[in-house]
C-alpha cells in the first residue's frame, strides 16, 4: 500500500519497505465494498458541488427572467429575455461605477505589490539591527482589528480633503500591508542568496539587484499578491461606504448597496435590477478565478502552512 | 553589517516604516484618545474623561450587538471548521476528479459579500427561497428566515458557510502533506477509517486547523458585508434588524452615520480587547491540542 496514491517523492522508499511480501491495499480488499464507498464518495462530492454552484446558476437564470418570475425558482427561464440587462445601465450609472471600480481596483493592487515587495526584500535580503522586532511588529499589525485605526483614518482623510474621492479606497495600498509582506518574504527567503551576491560582485547596485534578479523570480509569489489585492479591492464594501458620498464616484458594491436600497426593500421591489447588477458585479471575479486558478489555490494553501 | 546595507535595507522598507506610523501607530493612540472624548468631526474633540465606556455599559444597543456578535461566532465558527474538514477529507480521497470539485468548492469564495448579502435575501426568503421551496418539498415548513428574530443568523451562517471553500483549499494542503507511512502503520495496528482520521490526520493537521479556527473568528468577530447588505439600509431609505446587528455594523453607524467618533473610538477599544482576549485564551488552550512537526513551526 506504501506506493499507492503516496506523493512522488516517496516512491523512492517503497521498493525498500514493501517488496518481499506486499499486503493487498485494506482500502479495496472487498472489492464491492470499495466500489461501494467510492460510488459514495462521488455521490456527495457531487451533491456538495450542486450545493456551491446552483446559487449562481440560480442567479444567472434570475436575470434572464421578466420581473414576474425572478422567484419561480425555475432553472431555466419560462419567458428568457435580455430586458434586464438592458435596462440596469438606464437604472443606475453602472458603467462609471465599473469604471471607479477598475480605477481603484489597478491601482491597488499594482500599489500594493510593488510596495510590499520593496518592504519584503528589505526584510529578507537585509541584516541589520532591530530586523527581528521591526517584523515582529509587522505581523503584530495582522492581528489589530480594522476598527481600531478606522475613525483616525477617516479623519486624516478628511483633514487632506479626500473623503468623497476613489483616493482614501486604494493610497493606503503604496505604504504595503503586512499579510503580502509576510507571503512574498517567505518566497524571497528561498531564494539562493549567492545568486545575489555574484550580481553584487558583478557591480550590480542593490536596486538592481532587486529589481533585475529578485523580482523576476518572485514572479508566482508577486501574482498571488495581485490576485488576492485584486479581488479585496474589486468587492470590498466598508471602505466605498465610510468614503463615498456622491452616487456618481461609486463603486460596484457600494452601487449594489444603493440598487438593492432602491430597487430590492427600499420599495420600488424591481428585484430582477437588483439580481442582474449582482451578476455584472460577480461575472468579473468569476474570470479573474478561471485566470489564476493555479495561483489562487496554492497562495491560499501556503497561507495556511507558513502560519 | 556595513553601513550602507542598513542604509539601503532601510530604504526598502520606508514604506511600511511610513504607512505604520501613519495609518496604525497614530490611529491607534488617536483612538485612544478620541475615546475619551466626545467628538463629531465638525466641532473641536471634548473631554469627557471616562463617560464613553460608562454609557457603553448601559446601551443597550451594545449588549445586544456583543450577544449576536457572539451567538454568531459559536454558531458559525465550529460548523465553518467541520464542513471544511470534512469537505476536505472528501477531497482527498477524490484521487484525479479532486482538482474539478475543489474549484467548484472554491468558486463562491470570488463572489463580493455583497451580493453574497443579495442572495441570501432571495434565496432565504420565507415565502418564495429556494431554501424553502426545497425544504418544502420534503415536506419541511421553513422559517421566515430573513424577518424572523430567530431565525435570522442562522439564516447569516448558512449563507456565510457557502464562502468555506478558502478554508477547504487550506486544509486539503495540509492533508497532501501527511506522510503515508502514518497511515500504513496504523493501519498494520488494525485501525480503520475512523480511527485513522482521529489518531493520525486530525493531529498532524491540528497546525492548519488551529490556523482556519483563529483566522475565522476573528473574522466572525468582526463580520459585517453580508449582513449590512441585507438587513441594514442607508441613504434615503432606512431599514434595519436587531437581530443582525452585529458589533462591527453599530460600531459603524456611530460612526459615520450618527458621527460619535469619541463613542465609536471607545467601542472599538472593546471590539479590540474582546478579540485580544479570545485570541490569547484560543493560543492557550491550543497549546494542549496542537502538534507541530520538527521544523514547521
Amino acid at each position: 500500500m506504501t506506493a499507492v496514491g503516496a506523493p512522488q517523492e516517496r516512491a523512492e522508499l517503497a521498493p525498500l519497505v514493501t517488496e518481499p511480501e506486499r499486503p493487498a491495499p485494506a482500502r479495496r480488499s472487498p472489492r464491492r465494498r470499495g466500489r461501494m464507498a467510492s460510488w459514495l464518495l462521488y455521490a456527495a462530492l457531487a451533491a456538495v458541488t450542486v450545493a456551491f454552484v446552483y446559487p449562481f446558476v440560480w442567479l444567472v437564470s434570475a436575470s434572464f427572467k421578466p420581473r414576474s418570475e425572478v422567484f419561480d425558482n425555475k432553472l431555466i427561464p419560462d419567458t428568457f429575455t435580455l430586458d434586464n440587462y438592458v435596462q440596469v445601465w438606464h437604472e443606475a450609472p453602472m458603467a462609471l461605477w465599473l469604471l471607479n471600480t477598475v480605477i481603484v481596483t489597478v491601482l491597488a493592487t499594482a500599489a500594493v505589490t510593488v510596495s510590499s515587495a520593496m518592504v519584503a526584500w528589505g526584510f529578507s535580503y537585509f541584516r541589520f539591527r532591530g530586523r527581528g522586532p521591526l517584523f515582529g511588529l509587522v505581523l503584530a499589525t495582522m492581528m489589530l482589528p480594522g476598527a481600531v485605526t478606522m475613525i483616525p483614518t477617516y479623519l486624516i482623510w478628511n483633514s487632506l480633503g479626500q473623503v468623497g474621492t476613489l483616493t482614501p479606497l486604494w493610497a493606503q495600498n503604496l505604504f504595503g500591508s503586512a499579510f503580502y509582506i509576510f507571503l512574498l518574504r517567505q518566497f524571497f527567503l528561498g531564494l539562493p542568496r549567492e545568486l545575489f551576491e555574484a550580481a553584487r560582485m558583478d557591480g550590480a547596485n542593490q536596486w538592481q539587484v532587486f529589481t533585475r534578479i529578485a523580482l523576476p523570480l518572485t514572479r508566482p509569489a508577486l501574482v498571488v499578491t495581485a490576485l488576492f489585492e485584486f479581488q479585496a479591492a474589486w468587492t470590498d464594501l466598508m471602505r466605498p461606504l465610510i468614503y463615498l458620498r456622491d452616487s456618481s464616484t461609486f463603486t460596484i458594491p457600494r452601487g449594489l448597496k444603493a440598487m438593492l436600497d432602491q430597487f430590492g426593500f427600499g420599495g420600488e421591489w424591481h428585484w430582477e435590477i437588483v439580481v442582474t447588477a449582482s451578476v455584472i458585479a460577480t461575472v468579473p471575479m468569476i474570470v479573474l478565478f478561471f485566470l489564476g486558478q493555479r495561483h489562487f489555490v496554492e497562495g491560499i494553501a501556503t497561507t495556511g502552512s507558513k502560519g | 553589517m556595513r553601513r550602507s546595507e542598513t542604509r539601503a535595507a532601510w530604504l526598502f522598507i520606508s514604506p511600511w516604516v511610513v504607512g505604520f506610523l501613519v495609518f496604525t501607530a497614530y490611529p491607534v493612540l488617536y483612538t485612544a484618545y478620541l475615546s475619551l472624548t466626545d467628538y463629531d468631526v465638525i466641532n473641536d474633540p471634548h473631554f469627557v474623561g471616562l463617560e464613553n465606556f460608562r454609557t457603553l455599559m448601559d446601551d443597550p444597543k451594545v449588549a445586544l450587538a456583543l450577544r449576536n456578535t457572539a451567538v454568531f461566532v459559536v454558531m458559525s465558527v465550529p460548523t465553518h471548521l467541520l464542513i471544511a474538514l470534512f469537505l476536505a477529507l472528501l477531497l482527498n480521497r477524490a484521487g484525479r476528479a479532486s482538482g474539478f470539485f475543489r474549484t467548484a468548492f472554491f468558486l463562491p469564495k470570488m463572489t463580493p459579500p455583497v451580493a453574497v448579502g443579495i442572495l441570501l435575501l432571495l434565496l432565504f426568503n420565507g415565502q418564495s427561497g429556494l431554501i424553502n421551496r426545497v425544504l418544502g418539498s420534503v415536506g419541511i415548513d421553513g422559517p421566515a428566515w430573513t424577518t424572523d428574530p430567530t431565525w435570522v443568523k442562522p439564516g447569516l451562517v448558512m449563507m456565510t458557510l457557502w464562502t468555506v471553500g478558502g478554508s477547504v483549499v487550506i486544509l486539503l494542503a495540509a492533508l497532501r502533506s501527511v506522510p503515508q507511512e502514518l497511515y500504513d502503520a496504523a493501519r498494520v495496528d488494525g485501525a480503520g477509517w475512523w480511527r485513522q482520521t482521529w489518531h493520525v490526520t486530525v493531529p498532524m493537521i491540528s497546525g492548519a486547523l488551529f490556523f482556519v479556527f483563529i483566522v475565522n473568528t476573528i473574522h466572525a468577530f468582526q463580520s459585517f458585508t453580508e449582513a449590512y447588505t441585507a438587513y441594514f439600509g442607508s441613504g434615503n431609505t432606512t431599514y434595519s434588524n436587531d437581530a443582525a446587528l452585529f458589533y462591527a455594523i453599530y460600531l459603524f453607524q456611530q460612526a459615520f452615520q450618527f458621527l460619535h467618533m469619541g463613542y465609536a473610538s471607545a467601542l472599538a477599544w472593546l471590539l479590540f480587547v474582546v478579540i485580544m482576549l479570545v485570541t490569547l485564551v484560543q493560543f492557550r488552550v491550543s497549546k494542549r491540542f496542537v502538534f507541530y512537526e520538527g521544523e514547521q513551526r
